[in-house]
């Protein structure tokens, strides 16, 4: 009889450590209490909350989603109750959970903003991690912080020195060279790099000749993303080395094996838990199938594992 | 009020003219907690195509069968229409903010008054249903004769109703917040609920603050996540932006700035 092995899904990034690699996106899951009629939320790897600003935004001017091949555009513009609200409102809820909590956190006029974010969410135990999303496309900048190598390891240093927390760098897929970017990242001492925000997208009312959104442009996600998702995260697998948490239009087990394959460490869902918010359940019993079913122990020993093609 | 996300089964899946449909599909939790003004979130077709999932408002429930009335215009709504009795059907519910019509149950000296633009006769039927002892005035009004809907089934559960088109095929010619504007110079409202496109509800809600009688008007907009989390869907009112999926359908027309 052959025995079944009892397929290990703990990962680490940085001091955090995950029971399993799968965890939901900033700004796909809320803060979390909008899905718990629909699933065991304890059962998550991690959950990236909504993107926190120091003041609360109202976001931008609606219609902000639309459907569109395979995929969705989104401008909210990071409408959020402001960093207070967070911690007084939405964080206990998290905390009840006992389960690592992300917190994403973004600036809005100028880099100091996150220094003082970060020195708020430092001292919550609570919180296991900080996302620095330097990568949102909705705020009407000329130019993202991730969008120069320079511009993101000048901020990662100055608030690598502030937290031992483990620090989370979201980059954008709007760039040259992504493996740029996230040395950098890396080189300021980011403890992972979150791999692909939104894509540049528009899209038009032909009969009317607007703009479908009411910011007139947004992000695209969904699985129209997944292979520029999937290629960023295995450019920067091979020249980087700290975690990659690989997202963009992760629908089912498959497309996210591929991830892993191309070497995430971990994954997000994104799109996906707007059409089955029982999705990243489902995907973390499937991996642990997968990993039976090819008799792979550790999940350290599927990450990367892409092999060549064969003749 | 519990919501879930389940496989329903449907039970029928038919035209009922041109290219508008009634779905009905069994499922006990969802008929036992929906409300008049409430929705489900409908996975419409198979895999991905179309991507999200669209949202329907419940017409009518009659023991654990759930009825949907909806017209099939766009992709979302085609897909749906060919779905077969028998069928699986994914979807979460029963969403939203209903209409609140506990006042509505007692009136006596004055009557609710339900307005209804196009396909706005779905959720507001539901409604009637549930406060069809007070014997509301039903106002439905369309372009032409041809998209005049549920008027017999109104009738049928004993309300008044009266109808308006644009080019006077039947009933009133005009608008029929031009006819509400009328039914009120005879009729004391206690009242007025109603659901149909953007300028309607906003011509309801100014005739509402005219005669200084309370509207709840239940909005539409495209939805992606339908249950809060994504902020897809806000619409501006007093108090900032607000989910027309969480803290709608229905607003009350105080609270929204147009």
């Amino acid at each position: 009889m052959v025995s079944q092995i009892k397929p290990n899904l703990s990962i680490k990034i940085g001091n955090l450590d995950l029971k399993n690699p799968v965890m939901v996106a900033s700004g796909t899951f809320g803060y979390a209490e909008e899905f718990k009629d629909f699933m065991d939320l304890k059962k998550l790897g991690a959950i990236v909350t909504k993107t926190i600003t120091l003041k609360g935004r109202h976001g931008n001017l609606p219609p902000r989603t639309c459907e569109t091949p395979a995929g969705m555009l989104n401008s909210i513009g990071l409408e959020n109750p402001g960093m207070d609200k967070f911690i007084q409102e939405k964080l206990p809820f998290l905390k009840k959970l006992a389960i690592p909590i992300i917190v994403s956190i973004a600036a809005e006029e100028s880099p100091d903003e996150f220094v003082t974010l970060i020195k708020q969410l430092d001292k919550l135990a609570e919180v296991s991690a900080i996302e620095l999303n330097i990568s949102c496309p909705n705020l009407q900048k000329d130019k993202l912080i991730s969008q120069d190598a320079g511009d993101t390891f000048k901020l990662v240093s100055a608030v690598r020195q502030l937290t031992q927390k483990c620090l989370i760098t979201k980059l954008s897929p709007n760039v040259n060279s992504i493996v740029d970017i996230a040395s950098a990242a890396q080189n300021a001492g980011s403890n992972a790099v979150a791999l692909i925000n939104t894509l540049g997208g528009m899209s038009i009312d032909v009969n009317k000749r607007v703009p479908k959104l009411g910011s007139w442009v947004g992000g695209l996600s969904g699985p129209a993303i997944r292979p520029v998702a999937v290629k960023m995260v295995w450019e920067t697998y091979n020249k980087i080395k700290i975690p990659i948490i690989g997202m963009g239009g992760i629908m089912d087990i498959e497309s996210a094996l591929e991830f892993f394959i191309a070497g995430a460490t971990a994954i997000s869902i994104g799109t996906a838990n707007f059409i089955n918010p029982r999705v990243s359940l489902e995907i973390i019993c499937g991996l642990k199938q997968y990993m039976v079913d090819n008799n792979i122990q550790n999940l350290s020993n599927l990450i990367g594992r892409l092999k060549a093609c064969k003749e | 009020m519990k919501t879930v996300q389940t496989k329903a089964k449907i039970i029928s899946n038919k035209k009922i003219k041109e290219n508008y449909w009634h779905l009905e599909f069994e499922s006990a939790i969802i008929a036992k907690n929906a409300l008049p003004g409430q929705f489900v979130n409908i996975r419409v077709g198979h895999g991905f195509v179309p991507l999200l999932r669209r949202p329907i408002s419940i017409y009518a429930v009659k023991g654990v069968k759930v009825k949907l009335f909806y017209q099939a215009v766009g992709t979302g709504t085609q897909s749906l229409s060919q779905r077969k009795s028998g069928e699986l059907l994914d979807l979460i519910g029963p969403l939203g903010n209903g209409f609140d019509y506990r006042q509505a149950v007692k009136a006596k000296d004055a009557r609710s008054i339900l307005i209804a633009g196009g396909m706005g006769v779905a959720p507001l039927f539901f409604l009637a249903e549930k406060i069809k002892t007070s014997q509301p005035l039903v106002l439905i009004g369309a372009k032409t004769q041809k998209q005049i809907l549920c008027m017999q089934e109104f009738k049928k559960l004993g309300c008044t109703v009266k109808l308006a088109t644009d080019d006077g095929s039947l009933g009133f010619k005009g608008k029929v917040t031009d006819l509400l504007k009328l039914v009120l110079g005879q009729t004391k409202g206690l009242g007025l609920f109603s659901c149909g496109p953007r300028p309607m509800l906003k011509r309801v809600s100014e005739i509402s603050c005219e005669n200084k009688i309370p509207a709840q008007l239940s909005l539409e907009e495209h939805l992606a996540c339908g249950t809060g989390a994504c902020l897809g869907c806000v619409v501006a009112t007093k108090s900032g932006y607000k989910r027309v999926c969480k803290d709608g359908p229905v607003f009350s027309s105080k609270e929204l700035t147009w």
